[in-house]
């Protein structure tokens, strides 16, 4: 059953529920937190128009930096700002930052500890017909291990608008991932967002296992719930849209509850979300745990629904993982 | 800035010497660390913290201070010495270096420390830092942001000056020259960048591990203004300083050239003491050594009289 507390929209089982990038959120983000403080400045390395700072560059044109092809350069100059009451959000294809660029971040923005904010576009395998080489399969898991970062991952654009925004509002270094493919917004206004907070979205009445998703894959892990419903098989759908920190307490206590854990998201399993919730579980409540996401390989060019198909991502695959987990329990 | 008076330059000659032996006391402590570079920028160094910065050690946060970043994090403990002789902590402290709990980590950290504006040592990074604190001047200046709590800039309307200082051997970083092209574009003329010419890197001679020649011309081809010093001549090294602050629509480059391991004999220009631990007796010939020259400046100053 939805979880009348979370707001979600109307239509979301319906066929014509709206579509919509997270990037277009991340887009909005800026310029709204751009408009509460004018501290904020924004850093593209020549994306602006497909990691979505157009917006913010038309609006404040003397507060945008235009890096050119340099996202080493981009991350310490953000650095440089990040210490002298700047608030800069970098963006760039998550390939190249935080992929490329990551020992400048880890050194100049996490231990330096500077107030710097990273946007990782183009991630996940549904990025599409451009190939493994942008799309970016690792990124949680290399931001998640350096200290002082945080790392978001909204599931629409809705929720990206409002982690942009509060990224400008939270003090030090934030990874925020965004993906370029039009998904279902499914979240409203109405919907709370609070950073740190896992929050549940379904939750039947005898739950026998919980899911744990981030990011757009949120969406099928919803309408996995909704068919496993039918199949007389309850479940609890939480939205873990913070990695880190995990909001351990709610996901150690839902999973106690159940007494099985699948986690979903369009990322390595290893490092990734999933990583995360088991480490999690292993220390509080080990727990049943199977995880849907990529299995240690890169992607390729197709498009984006053939991708997730192959690799096996969609609601169909987070049914058959709750089966699998579900064996596991008795 | 004034002209530099014969008392001001004999107590800057002084207190390079005591750098210098500072960091031979401080690396033969720890047992390990880096030596060549840290005496080559000492006289570098002594004119910086003691004559070309804005800043108070007392208050060391202060929003309108100079900026000084140390891209070369390995020269740190020359950095720490010239911290604890300008008073942002006590001198006694330098003897923790590279210790457990100790403030003086290995590589700079700016948040163990007051004075330290960035942490460095993976190299390369710091021309871009330095870079990005000087664009927050500008901004300021430009009036395009002001702090939403109290209405006023940030920073205080780009009044301040950002100086790096770089190692020759790190502009094999790729990272070095795209903060190059960038300071250009912005027309960082707040940003100064010394670099510390002195031909050794950890492999040996930097024109052999790879060639970093025609250095100036490289410079000057990516639209900086460019200086050549005598990094052991303090009047010329502040001359430069003085050139780059008159110098309004492009950042400057103060290419010092210097002597790896100037001032103890057996070091000079030997690329093997960028960093090696001290055999028994070397830490204490090197500080007669420079105690020596000390008596010798001394006198030569009195004689002057």
């Amino acid at each position: 059953m939805i979880n009348n507390d979370a707001h979600l929209s109307e239509k979301l089982f319906a066929d014509d529920i709206p579509q919509v990038p997270t990037r277009n959120g991340y887009g909005e983000g800026i310029v709204l937190a751009g408009e509460e403080n004018p501290n904020v400045v924004a850093l593209c390395a020549d994306l602006t128009d497909s990691t979505r700072v157009d917006a913010f560059k038309k609006k404040f044109p003397e507060r945008f930096i235009q890096m050119g092809v340099a996202e080493q350069n981009m991350a310490t100059v953000a650095a440089g700002l990040g210490v002298t009451g700047k608030i800069p959000f970098i963006s760039s294809y998550a390939t190249f930052s935080p992929g490329r660029n990551w020992e400048q971040i880890r050194t100049t923005i996490c231990y330096n500890d500077a107030n710097v904010k990273i946007a990782g576009h183009h991630t996940g395998v549904s990025v599409g017909p451009d190939g493994a080489t942008h799309q970016a399969t690792e990124d949680i898991a290399i931001m998640r291990a350096l200290p002082n970062m945080r790392v978001i991952v909204p599931c629409d654009a809705i929720e990206a608008r409002k982690a942009t925004m509060a990224a400008a509002h939270i003090w030090g270094p934030i990874y925020l991932r965004f993906a370029r493919e039009k998904t279902p917004v499914f979240t409203t206004e109405e919907t709370p967002f609070a950073p740190g907070r896992a929050q549940i979205l379904w939750e039947s009445k005898k739950p026998e296992v919980l899911i744990v998703g981030c990011g757009p894959l949120l969406y099928e892990a919803l309408c996995a719930a909704h068919d496993l419903e039918k199949e007389k098989i309850g479940s609890i759908v939480v939205n873990c849209h913070t990695v880190k920190p995990l909001d351990e307490r709610v996901i150690v206590d839902l999973a106690q509850r159940t007494g099985a854990v699948v986690t979903v998201e369009e990322h390595q399993v290893a490092g990734g979300l999933g990583g995360a919730v088991a480490e999690a579980l292993a220390r509080h409540k080990p727990t049943p745990i199977e995880f849907v996401g990529m299995r240690d390989t890169f992607g390729e060019s197709g498009t984006p629904q053939k991708l997730l198909e192959k690799y096996g991502m969609g609601a169909k695959y987070i049914i058959a993982a709750v089966h699998k987990v579900y064996k596991r329990k008795k | 800035m004034d002209l530099l008076h014969e008392k001001t330059l004999h107590f800057l000659e002084l207190t390079a010497n005591r750098l210098r032996e500072d960091v031979i006391r401080m690396v033969s402590g720890a047992g390990s660390g880096h030596i060549a570079g840290p005496l080559d920028i000492a006289d570098i160094m002594a004119a910086m913290y003691f004559y070309v910065l804005r800043h108070d050690p007392k208050n060391p946060h202060l929003p309108e201070r100079d900026r000084l970043v140390l891209s070369c994090g390995h020269y740190c403990p020359v950095l720490y010495a010239a911290l604890a002789r300008a008073g942002y902590f006590h001198i006694d402290e330098l003897k923790t270096l590279r210790t457990l709990d100790s403030r003086l980590q290995g590589h700079p950290h700016r948040n163990a420390l007051p004075g330290i504006e960035t942490t460095s040592g993976p190299l390369g990074s710091g021309i871009s830092q330095a870079a990005g604190i000087a664009l927050a001047a500008h901004l300021d200046r430009n009036g395009s942001t002001t702090s939403a709590r109290s209405g006023q800039a940030s920073s205080p309307r780009g009044k301040y000056r950002v100086y790096c200082i770089a190692s020759d051997g790190e502009h094999q970083e790729g990272n070095t020259w795209e903060g190059i092209m960038f300071a250009a574009k912005q027309n960082l003329s707040n940003l100064t960048v010394i670099v510390d010419r002195n031909n050794i890197q950890i492999d040996g001679f930097t024109e052999r591990v790879m060639p970093l020649e025609p250095f100036s011309a490289k410079y000057e081809s990516f639209g900086w203004h460019v200086v050549e010093v005598d990094g052991h001549n303090i009047p010329a090294f502040i001359g430069a300083i003085a050139e780059a602050h008159a110098i309004f629509e492009k950042p400057t480059v103060i290419i010092a050239h210097t002597i790896a391991g100037k001032g103890v004999s057996f070091m000079e220009r030997d690329y093997t003491w960028h960093s090696k631990p001290f055999k028994e007796g070397e830490a204490d010939t090197a500080i007669k050594e420079l105690k020596e020259s000390r008596e010798r400046m001394v006198v030569n100053h009195e004689n002057k009289d």
